[in-house]
């Protein structure tokens, strides 16, 4: 019995989280544009969406924003995090500090302070503009990730490497990037989903004309909500279930051969 | 240690570039006034009338729906703990997906559900029950942040569940406690670390949204977010804006130290 009510309850929330998208995916395939009503299947919505340059502008903004980002920031986090190491205690806390601010910081403030400092240098906004807004805080999330691998086993074993006679380059090659890897893999994935996912710090620090899938949905909400955006959101998530599967697969067979 | 400090210069000028120089600039803007002169009149605007109606609004909804997320989180993850659904990480998945969502989509699937002409309202109509106005109230704005917040309370919860040892449980039962006082003398204390973060990633995110309460409260919520927001994208009045910005930066480092008391192993952890 206690079993039942528990099963229950999972399935109650599941439902509560599920239906609300499940809604938008069946009035995607809707032929009439009432929200109430459905008349009969149809896909013309995603010949819409598919020929909107609005949308595929907004997608390609999105991915490759997200992309150069997340790569970017994931480089200077790993750079931050080897050089930080070798330096004295007090500039380290004062550095994550810093660093820890746009994490911590709501995004509104953190997306007004970007926008205003923009301004003030007189930086016009634009592509460049989120761009740099993004990478400024996905660095604190790769860094999260990676600072935990790089340790005092870290150390030990690039000074044995050396001892053994590698170069500089080689022992890092070959020893601390491996060490480091899966905390810059997680770090790279964390940012590419916080770069897809934000909407409030690109809304503050884009110049008009340019939109990522976050503004345009806001905007076009604004104006009225268009079956499009029903397709859109059935595609974005479809796109999110396979990336999901096929990463949840991996960590699986991960797994397995680890045990 | 043996590498080379020069490394983190790229990170060092994106400190000073990208966090640095913006909380200055916001500060700088906060503390003048449009004539150039040093004021504090964007600060204290936030003690006028509809600013402070504004800021209660959103401390109000705020606390309701970290609230609502957590009586909801909480048996969830016990739940989750017992039952085979806990294993093979299907339960960190299916709470994941709807986080990959953008969240824009997920408050305009409750557009489409509370709407006028929505959902809801169709399939009450088909019932022959009368239609009902669900949206624009604050109502609405609570039930939007709590289906875009309800993950983060859950998943760090659920980390912190399941962390805890049964063997601790077991041996509280066995010598003699009862089912309420295990819950309140061995578990909740054990899942502080998972709660405190939890609240963190709903209050703060609650108190400070605009999107939301635009959307689901179609401008007749006004939250100090959406105050902000307005003296920015259509006052143009920066210097008031900015000083808003800082005196709600004043409670969310507030929020942030009182929950900080609370989680004394410091092992939060984020998702």
């Amino acid at each position: 019995m206690k079993k039942f009510f528990g099963n229950l309850y999972i399935v109650i929330i599941m439902l509560f989280l599920y239906l609300p998208i499940l809604t938008l995916i069946v009035l995607s395939f809707n032929e009439a544009k009432s929200m109430s009503v459905f008349t009969r299947f149809s896909l013309k919505w995603y010949g819409e969406m598919f020929h909107s340059k609005l949308i595929l502008g907004a997608l390609v903004n999105t991915f490759s924003i997200a992309l150069l980002a997340a790569l970017i920031a994931t480089i200077i986090g790993t750079m931050a995090v080897i050089g930080i190491d070798g330096m004295k205690q007090s500039t380290q806390t004062v550095l994550m500090g810093c660093n820890n601010i746009p994490m911590l910081n709501a995004d509104i403030v953190t997306g007004i302070a970007l926008m205003l400092s923009f301004l003030m240098f007189g930086i016009s906004l634009g592509y460049c503009t989120i761009l740099f807004s993004h990478i400024t805080f996905c660095i604190p999330y790769v860094i999260l990730s990676v600072r935990p691998r790089m340790n005092k086993a870290t150390d030990t074993l690039f000074e044995a490497a050396l001892d053994l006679g590698a170069s500089r380059g080689y022992a890092f090659r070959k020893v601390v990037l491996p060490e480091l890897l899966p905390g810059i893999a997680s770090g790279f994935l964390l940012s590419f989903t916080m770069s897809i996912d934000d909407f409030i710090i690109t809304h503050f620090t884009r110049g008009a004309g340019i939109n990522t899938i976050s503004t345009l949905i806001y905007s076009e909400v604004k104006i009225g909500i268009r079956p499009s955006l029903y397709a859109l959101s059935t595609v974005i998530f479809l796109i999110a279930l396979v990336v999901l599967l096929v990463m949840n697969r991996n960590n699986i067979k991960n797994e397995r051969t680890a045990a | 240690m043996t590498f080379s400090k020069k490394w983190s210069a790229p990170f060092i000028v994106f400190v000073i570039a990208g966090t640095v120089i913006p909380i200055l600039s916001i500060a700088y803007y906060g503390f003048t006034s449009r004539d150039g002169g040093i004021t504090l009149d964007n600060i204290t605007a936030m003690f006028s009338a509809n600013h402070m109606q504004a800021l209660g609004l959103s401390l109000l909804l705020a606390l309701v729906s970290t609230l609502v997320c957590l009586i909801a989180a909480f048996p969830m993850a016990m739940v989750l703990r017992d039952s085979k659904f806990g294993k093979q990480g299907f339960t960190i998945f299916v709470l994941i997906l709807p986080m990959w969502m953008n969240f824009l989509l997920r408050t305009m699937a409750w557009q489409v559900l509370l709407e006028r002409a929505g959902v809801i309202n169709g399939i009450l109509q088909a019932l022959g029950l009368p239609r009902q106005e669900m949206m624009n109230t604050p109502g609405a704005v609570v039930l939007g942040m709590v289906y875009d917040f309800l993950p983060f309370m859950i998943l760090p919860i659920y980390n912190a569940v399941m962390k805890i040892d049964s063997h601790l449980i077991e041996a509280a039962y066995d010598l003699g406690a009862g089912k309420a006082y295990v819950y309140r003398k061995v578990i909740l204390p054990l899942c502080v670390p998972g709660i405190v973060s939890g609240i963190t990633m709903v209050f703060i995110p609650a108190l400070t949204t605009f999107v939301i309460s635009n959307m689901l409260g179609g401008g007749k919520v006004n939250l100090i977010g959406n105050i902000i927001e307005q003296e920015f994208t259509v006052n143009s009045n920066w210097y008031l804006g900015s000083g808003l910005s800082l005196v709600m930066m004043v409670f969310i480092i507030i929020s942030m130290v009182l929950l900080e008391k609370f989680d004394k192993t410091g092992e939060g952890t984020f998702i």
